[in-house]
């Protein structure tokens, strides 16, 4: 049985193996099969990250985080859990090829997902003119006319990077002022390829086997209008990616999973939660990180709180009873 | 066993008219679950190499095809039978699921 399993490859799950390693804890980190370095690898480039006054692209950032936690001696799978234990001494981390792994303590890092519009037609389009990353699939837009749904920074950022490729990028977003960080709002405010929808949301996606534009509708009205387009990029958010640990961790009712106080610690014993999983709020590349280390650090003192191994304390009562028996042995004779 | 490249000048020959069912994977450098995939279909490749061959398309370097056939996310593969497009999936998902999406092709 290994001391500690991290599960997740983001910001938080690499922070805490670096953290892990260093106080030589071995750390195991499943990493996901096709997901590795979770959200920063969609994102270009990175320009809040502290130590980076140029920026960084987002995955030559996890590269790097995953070169620290390795030279430390962290070992990374690249497979996807697919169950897990997580009750008492014991907690076994069952993954896509079958193989089981077991360690004392857990800390669950895995992130968010995209989220959905909800509409019927988002299955078959998606792929089809209809994507979550515009980093990925920006280039097949060259001189077309798009739309980003949100109003974050994310859909700032993927409006201003569509800009490179397409002629004319429509923002639809449901209120009439961003949640966006005031720098990366004024950059799509000064691109004049951008193009703001306020009180929007989209009703409809037209198209069968392609995207052609849509149905919005007006937030505070509730009037209709179709608007023609190649292509919809949607960000309107991520949800905490909580499904393999539901009914066995507590969640908030933000759908993120409980931490005490300002610590990692779960509802279980020996299972710490770190990252955009646990953070209804920041959700920020450094926050995350920062609550990796905490994961780290609070496993690290769960570990050391832990009795040895049951093996040895078994061994070691017996010694110490045989050692009492004997000192009494020998009281009794010097009586 | 690492999956060939295959360009705009050999598409012709190593794919329409392969004699074996052939999977393009259409993918970027600069997209990140391409690479994250990559090796998952090295693997399939590999396992399967009797019935299935595996080929991967630089969209960059070849734009003409990804615009033939109508690439618009990547990573996409396509699975050719007879110089025919057979079977379309969309994007980098786990070895399991993209063995279920290629039964018919790899069982």
């Amino acid at each position: 049985m290994r001391d500690i399993i991290i599960i997740g490859s983001g910001p938080a799950g690499f922070t805490a193996a670096i953290y892990a390693a260093r106080a030589e804890l071995k750390p195991l980190l499943i990493a996901s099969s096709v997901e590795i370095g979770g959200e920063l690898m969609n994102t270009t480039e990175v320009e809040n990250f502290p130590g980076f006054p140029d920026g960084i692209m987002g995955p030559d950032l996890m590269a790097k985080l995953q070169a620290q936690a390795e030279r430390f001696g962290t070992e990374v799978v690249y497979d996807d859990v697919v169950e897990l234990e997580l009750v008492g001494p014991v907690k076994r981390v069952k993954l896509g090829n079958g193989e089981t792994h077991e360690a004392a303590a857990i800390i669950y890092a895995t992130g968010s997902a995209y989220r959905k519009l909800g509409l019927p037609e988002e299955e078959v389009l998606s792929g089809h003119g209809l994507s979550w990353c515009a980093t990925c699939d920006g280039f097949f837009f060259r001189q077309k006319t798009i739309a980003v749904v949100g109003g974050g920074d994310s859909a700032m950022e993927e409006a201003t990077f569509l800009t490179r490729f397409a002629d004319k990028v429509y923002v639809i977003h449901r209120r009439d002022s961003l949640k966006a960080s005031k720098i990366m709002q004024q950059r799509a405010f000064d691109n004049e390829k951008i193009e703001f929808i306020w009180n929007a949301e989209i009703a409809a996606i037209h198209g069968t086997t392609a995207v052609t534009g849509v149905t919005l509708r007006d937030t505070v009205t509730g009037d209709e209008r179709g608007l023609d387009l190649d292509g919809l990029f949607v960000a309107i958010g991520n949800d905490p990616r909580t499904h393999l640990v539901h009914g066995k961790l507590d969640l908030t009712s933000e759908g993120t999973i409980a931490v005490e106080g300002r610590t990692s610690k779960t509802n279980i014993p020996g299972v710490f939660a770190a990252g955009d999983v646990t953070d209804p709020h920041y959700r920020q590349a450094v926050t995350a990180a920062g609550s990796g280390t905490v994961a780290a650090l609070d496993a690290e003192q769960y570990l050391a709180a832990l009795p040895k191994a049951p093996e040895a304390e078994v061994a070691g009562d017996a010694a110490s009873v045989a050692e009492a028996e004997a000192g009494q042995a020998a009281l009794a004779v010097a009586n | 066993m690492t999956a060939r490249a295959v360009t705009e000048a050999t598409f012709e020959q190593e794919v329409l008219n392969n004699d074996k069912a052939v999977l393009v994977d259409f993918w970027a450098e600069w997209c990140g679950p391409c690479r994250a995939v990559s090796p998952i279909l090295d693997q399939i490749a590999t396992e399967h190499s009797e019935k299935l061959d595996i080929v991967k398309l630089n969209v960059d370097e070849n734009p003409g095809l990804a615009m033939k056939y109508q690439i618009t996310a990547i990573p996409a593969f396509k699975v050719f039978e007879k110089g025919e497009v057979v079977k379309t999936v969309i994007g980098a998902k786990p070895k399991p699921a993209l063995e279920a999406d290629l039964a018919a092709f790899i069982s």
